[in-house]
């Protein structure tokens, strides 16, 4: 028999996250902090409406850019956090999650050999995404020094001519970094001399601590060549709905429609009506969950201070990002250990690029009885190395 | 400050207060003191524990009351209230707008205890005019927790 299966897709590596969940399945009775979604259920006006969608028998295919009545809640919102106006009918379409959004950017911009900027540590598909577009993936390292910002310097080290798009994943998966307006700015120049796109991945905006997000959009000039991906699952705590968005100029969004029409077709009709609900009515829940989240972040960062886990203080999503480096040992050797000996599920750095060597990404999407428990187990491991 | 520290205490009141001030960034000293400050201003009434008696051998039985009243002169609805809410068996009472003037949850531990609390204290209180007597069958939230079933976290124990 032949060879069954495409050289493009064997030779990229699974997740690194996929390997470490098969481990951590089998151990009974671990605690985990590796979880990437909210742990809130999804606000019960948002989930009536989808039950209500289903009731009244909204049960067919919606247009294939989304329901009208989404897409200009979308650009409502979209106008009300950040001052731009998009076109609900030429400008937004709704996706499959903002992970859907990210393989349409790219496969609508790219051509064979492009090179797209990705910032690394991050989400883990734009690499692989990149590659199925027939992309080159460009690694730039963020460090722990600039607080795992990008900064033109280091983008401008990567620039080559066939340099085309930029990812920007802001407020960052896993290390909570996030990008103020002068931040932005100063990239902004960087990607107008070098006549880049953007595909800014903001699923994360409406958990940030200390300011309120600033999408690259905002940024003059910067909407005519950005796409914006953004969704509901982490602000709404809707992530099994598998419902995100992307806007974007019209002739990109056009393309990215074709894929998605011919791959997808529409997005689940009931998530969508759901999500009429959330914009329209969710920004107190909002509000709720980000208190939550940061009182539990302000728990966590205490609790590394006083164990002596060095950790640079993260201001958006629920992740913190702890430096391990003095323990000389790899993040999946401590992260390995920390579970055989403790019991305690954390996400190694290296699952989301080779610079997150020597950092754990730890989720505080938990109860406080929760941190607790797990934050107790880490000292006692830290103190066992310590002693060792 | 103070909505912080209610909204937190409200769903659990047991949390240390060093635990309490790391979660609001404050320091220990500032949020013990407005505590102090909130039950003196009794705006903290007491931290009572949220108990499912249905799952314990004791036997209860809980009835909501819809009491009708005439306000008496010079006494209004407060002196009747405090009429009504100095019996232990009474756990609370509310003044109402509507149909009726107050809410009064009652609590014995058979429906004959109640019967004969309504028949021989409540009824025949000078201003009261008629009671409705209702009694709870099941409680499924209180206190704005869900009690009738435990919380399972049923996430993945990794996602990216």
């Amino acid at each position: 028999m032949r060879n069954p299966l495409s050289d493009k897709i064997v030779t990229i590596p699974p997740s690194g996250i996929r390997k470490f969940f098969d481990i951590v399945s089998e151990m009974k009775d671990a605690i985990s902090l590796g979880v990437g979604e909210p742990d809130f259920d999804t606000p019960w006006h948002i989930r009536e409406e989808g039950i209500y969608s289903l009731e009244k028998g909204r049960t067919f295919y919606t247009s294939n850019a989304g329901l009208k009545e989404l897409k200009v809640e979308i650009c409502r919102y979209i106008n009300r956090r950040q001052e731009v106006a998009y076109d609900p009918d030429h400008e937004v379409m709704v996706t499959v999650g903002g992970s859907e959004a990210i393989d349409l950017a790219l496969r609508a911009m790219l051509n064979p050999g492009d090179e797209v900027l990705i910032p690394q540590p991050s989400y883990v598909s734009y690499v692989p995404c990149t590659i199925l577009a027939d992309g080159q993936p460009v690694i730039i390292e963020l460090e722990e020094k600039d607080q795992f910002k990008l900064t033109a310097e280091k983008l401008r080290e990567k620039l080559t001519p066939k340099s085309k798009i930029l990812i920007l994943p802001f407020p960052n998966n896993p290390t909570g970094a996030v990008m103020g307006k002068e931040d932005l700015e100063e990239i902004a120049k960087v990607i107008e001399e070098h006549d880049l796109f953007v595909i800014s991945d903001e699923i994360y905006s409406e958990l940030t601590y200390e300011q309120k997000h600033v999408s690259i959009v905002a940024i003059p000039g910067m909407k005519e060549r950005t796409v914006l991906i953004n969704g509901f699952s982490k602000s709404y705590a809707m992530t099994g709905w598998r419902l995100g968005y992307a806007c974007a100029p019209a002739e990109i969004l056009k393309q990215m429609l074709k894929i998605h029409q011919f791959a997808i077709m529409c997005a689940p009709t009931t998530s969508q009506y759901a999500a009429v609900s959330a914009l329209r009515n969710g920004d107190g829940d909002v509000e709720m969950m980000r208190e939550s989240y940061n009182q539990r972040r302000r728990y966590l960062m205490h609790a590394f201070r006083e164990m002596g886990l060095e950790c640079f203080e993260p201001y958006g999503a629920f992740y913190t990002f702890p430096s391990i480096k003095r323990f000389g040992m790899s993040s999946d050797e401590f992260a390995t250990k920390l579970l055989q000996e403790e019991k305690v599920a954390v996400v190694p750095g290296t699952a989301f690029g080779d610079c997150g060597e020597g950092y754990l990404r730890i989720s505080y999407a938990y109860s406080l009885e929760n941190l607790k428990e797990a934050l107790g187990r880490i000292q006692r491991f830290i103190q066992k190395l310590e002693q060792e | 400050m103070r909505e912080k520290i209610l909204a937190v205490i409200e769903k659990n009141s047991r949390i240390d207060i060093k635990d309490l001030a790391i979660l609001l960034g404050e320091s220990e000293i500032a949020v013990a003191n407005e505590i102090a400050e909130m039950e003196k201003e009794h705006i903290i009434c007491g931290y009572h524990t949220l108990i499912n008696w249905d799952n314990t051998s004791d036997e209860k039985v809980v009835a909501l009351i819809e009491v009708k009243v005439t306000p008496q002169r010079g006494m209004g609805f407060d002196k009747i209230a405090e009429r009504i809410y100095q019996y232990s068996e009474v756990e609370s009472v509310y003044l109402m707008s509507g149909a009726f003037d107050f809410t009064v949850f009652i609590e014995g531990r058979t429906m004959r205890q109640v019967a004969q609390f309504v028949a021989e204290k409540l009824s025949p209180m000078e201003s009261v005019l008629s009671t409705a007597t209702h009694f709870v069958l099941k409680k499924y939230k209180d206190h704005g927790t869900i009690i009738s079933e435990p919380v399972q976290d049923e996430r993945m124990l990794i996602t990216p």
